[in-house]
């Protein structure tokens, strides 16, 4: 323990400058944040709402992937030349499809894989030789990953037991973590005896009572039915907003990721096709991946035949489609253009939009507070369109041809993704 | 009785029947003869009748001398004198020939009086001594295997007294038998957990092999496996002729590694230590890695990690594995039979002993009782202690 302090006491000097605050002060709260915490008031990350970190400069590259790469077999890399940014105190979620490599970025940041090759830095620190208990990162685990024979008094205090802190701190910790979490009282349960959503506040507790200046958690919310996932979601931001701490999320549940995070980092076979706010990421992909992954689209693959400017000429099955162009194309290039369902309007006022058309309705079903209604236009079947369930939408029915619009923002041009379906 | 507890009782039945007939009742039978023997009793009942007033030191009277000749004849005539005698024998050493003789010459007394007549025969019959013996023989249930088995003896005055020393067996033999079986279980349980936890956590392809490996010694006959040992520990085998050949050990003062209680541990370790990977296995599976992730990820060295996260929930696998090992150690018989020469024999191979060759089947119910009443009080100890059930909380 001594020994690493003293590691971080030396190399102090060259981490304060480059984020400009004073080197001791901030040498001394990392490393005793992370391996001797002393009293919370001035150490990372306190579990009093009211000491809230504002962020400084110099905190955009927190936690740092430089050209990382994992290969299990050593032929297939599971991430492949991964760079990535977390500034301090953000709230990233890694979003993709399973098998995409959004676990195993987790666990080589927590230090239980190592990457085939690049660098992990935390605080400007090389983590290539930090073991997983030197890091003093805080971890939610996919199946909560509770001591079942400890009760979960315990369990919290594993960490600060493992620390050297003394019982009482402990105890006033433990308690201090339960009610972040909203579970005073139970410490003596067992974690068999508690309901998965407990069990998985307890996960969150635990991860949270040594005061880590960063949490991870790998799809902490897989397991829970969809009301309490909701009411977890809005508990972790909560906490996140509470605490300050960084904090780095996995799912491949595109709506959570959406509801949590700062950012969003849409992960695909070991590579990140687009990071953004869940807004921009909504409105404006720049992948047409992403564009499939996160919300629903409707995908109309064309040729372009012209460009002018920001606006491309899109040939759909001989129709001409105006679209905004948001990768790089040329004339001739084969394209896939994206159009939100919600962004479609039925039956214009004629002349409206520039992309107007003629379709036919093949299906209407109510799914409460929408409708969606799938037409064929320019040639292409299952194009989709929600019309809000307000008062005085317009009917339509099964067989019914009607005119459809929508402007060229709207229809983005993206590259012709050779892997979609 | 409704339809479906019907149904379960008929579908269990063969198998209750079963168990009964090859089970229950044997056992049964061994427990009721170690207190139980009517041989002398239903023989001599008259005289026993006899001698129920008589004070222990006096004569005890024509009457009871007449009925003694006379019911020694007819045991003699009925062919059952032989084993009357040797119930006797037990009780009082010598008895054996002292009962059999006076049967053979009683032929040629037509009458008596008796006492004389048996005097004449045998001065013994003058002694008290010779009729307590018969007396305590005669009793139909009797505690007299169980003091027996526990070096006990019941004295001429009725008080009970240990043997002398040079006649102690059976409780020292009980106490070796328990050490050397805690013994074995620590050595399988030494052996057998790093196993487990290697199999416990290889790939699924090498696990399927390693456990493989492990179970192979379940499908070679125990026979085999024994006389293997043999093989290899005897004075010329081979591990004796390695230790030569790297020049640990002279050629002429080789180790004797079997037929003495190194080859009993030696083998019963290697025999039992499945029943001890088998079930620490397959607790050690039943733990998600994640367990020992999230113990690193919150500052736990290995070590630590280990004591405080895996260790506590392997302990009902090591629980049930030690008790299986143990039992299944005390009442071991065939591999100390073959390997254990002189000083490596367990209690087992004393009861088949008097099962077999002494014959006295009381004192092998009485050994086997106790042997029983051991197993019987640790899976209770085990079950109050160890708490099998609260360790399953997931």
């Amino acid at each position: 323990m001594r020994a690493s302090r003293l590691a971080d006491r030396l190399i102090a000097p060259c981490l304060g400058d480059a984020r400009g605050e004073p080197a001791p002060a901030r040498a001394s709260r990392f490393a005793d944040s992370i391996i001797l915490p002393v009293p919370e008031s001035n150490t990372g990350v306190a579990l009093d709402p009211t000491s809230r970190r504002s962020p400084a400069a110099g905190d955009a590259e927190y936690v740092v992937f430089d050209r990382v790469s994992k290969s299990y077999d050593g032929r297939t890399r599971v991430v492949r030349e991964l760079d990535l940014q977390i500034a301090r105190g953000e709230f990233l979620t890694l979003l993709g499809p399973s098998g995409s490599g959004k676990t195993t970025c987790l666990m080589m940041l927590a230090g239980l894989e190592t990457p085939t090759s690049g660098v992990i830095r935390i605080a400007g620190r090389s983590m290539r030789h930090v073991p997983p208990r030197r890091r003093g990162i805080g971890m939610v685990f996919q199946h909560y990953a509770l001591f079942p024979h400890m009760t979960v008094g315990d369990n919290l205090a594993f960490p600060l037991e493992v620390r050297g802190l003394d019982p009482d701190d402990r105890r006033a910790r433990v308690r201090r973590a339960l009610e972040l979490v909203r579970l005073e009282g139970l410490e003596h349960r067992r974690p068999g005896q508690l309901s998965g959503g407990q069990q998985q506040r307890v996960a969150i507790a635990r991860a949270l009572v040594f005061e880590p200046d960063l949490v991870l958690m790998d799809e902490p919310l897989g397991a829970l039915d969809r009301l309490l996932r909701q009411e977890l979601q809005y508990e972790i931001r909560r906490i996140h907003r509470d605490l300050g701490v960084t904090m780095v999320y996995v799912t491949h549940d595109q709506h959570e990721a959406m509801v949590m995070s700062d950012r969003v980092a849409v992960v695909r076979a070991g590579a990140i096709e687009q990071i953004a706010p869940p807004a921009t990421l909504y409105e404006e992909p720049d992948r047409s991946f992403v564009a499939r992954f996160i919300g629903e689209n409707n995908r109309l693959p064309g040729r372009v035949t012209g460009v002018r400017g920001d606006i491309c000429d899109v040939d759909v099955s001989g129709r001409q489609v105006q679209a905004l162009r948001v990768v790089p194309c040329r004339t001739g290039d084969p394209v896939l253009l994206s159009i939100r369902p919600e962004r479609v309007s039925i039956a214009p006022a004629p002349g409206r939009y520039t992309n107007e058309f003629d379709a036919t309705v093949d299906d209407v079903t109510f799914v409460g507070d929408h409708l969606r209604v799938r037409v064929t236009v320019c040639g292409q079947p299952h194009f989709l369109i929600k019309i809000p369930n307000v008062v005085g939408h317009g009917a339509v029915l099964e067989g019914d041809r009607v005119r459809i619009g929508w402007t060229p923002a709207d229809s983005r041009v993206l590259d012709a993704d050779a892997d979609a379906p | 009785m409704t339809r479906p507890a019907r149904r379960a009782a008929a579908l269990t039945l063969p198998l209750v029947a079963f168990t009964g007939v090859t089970f229950v009742i044997p056992l049964a039978t061994m427990l009721v003869r170690s207190v139980h023997d009517p041989v002398v009793a239903d023989a001599l009942p008259d005289t026993l009748d006899r001698l129920r007033g008589w004070d222990g030191q006096s004569d005890p009277g024509e009457a009871a001398y007449a009925a003694a000749a006379r019911e020694l004849l007819r045991a003699r005539e009925e062919r059952t004198l032989g084993r009357v005698a040797s119930r006797m024998n037990r009780v009082r050493s010598g008895l054996r020939s002292v009962v059999v003789r006076s049967a053979r010459r009683l032929q040629d007394f037509p009458d008596g009086p008796w006492r004389a007549v048996m005097l004449d025969i045998d001065d013994d019959w003058g002694d008290p001594a010779t009729w307590r013996a018969i007396r305590t023989a005669g009793d139909r249930f009797t505690a007299r295997h169980y003091l027996n088995a526990a070096d006990l003896q019941r004295l001429s005055d009725g008080s009970i007294a240990r043997q002398p020393p040079d006649q102690r067996i059976y409780l020292p033999l009980l106490w070796r038998t328990l050490t050397v079986s805690l013994g074995i279980t620590g050595l399988c349980l030494a052996l057998g957990y790093p196993i487990a936890y290697l199999i416990a956590h290889a790939p699924p392809g090498r696990a399927g092999f390693l456990l493989g490996l492990v179970l192979l010694p379940f499908w070679t006959s125990l026979l085999v496996r024994t006389t293997s040992w043999i093989v290899l520990l005897q004075t010329q085998g081979v591990v004796n002729d390695l230790l030569v050949a790297v020049g640990l050990v002279a050629d002429d003062g080789r180790i004797a590694l079997v037929y003495n209680m190194t080859g009993t541990v030696v083998a019963m370790t290697h025999v039992l230590l499945p029943f001890m990977v088998l079930p620490v296995y397959s607790i050690m599976r039943a733990i998600p890695p994640q367990q020992m992730r999230a113990a690193a990820s919150l500052g736990a060295g290995f070590p630590r990690a280990f004591l405080r996260v895996y260790w506590p929930q392997t302990l009902s696998g090591v629980g049930a594995g030690s008790l299986l090992v143990f039992i299944l150690a005390i009442g071991y018989y065939i591999t100390p039979a073959l390997v254990g020469g002189q000083s490596g024999q367990l209690i087992s191979n004393f009861i088949a002993y008097h099962m077999q060759t002494s014959l006295n089947w009381g004192l092998a119910g009485a050994l086997g009782g106790i042997l029983l009443a051991c197993v019987a009080v640790l899976y209770l100890l085990f079950d109050r202690v160890g708490g099998l059930e609260r360790m399953r909380l997931r």
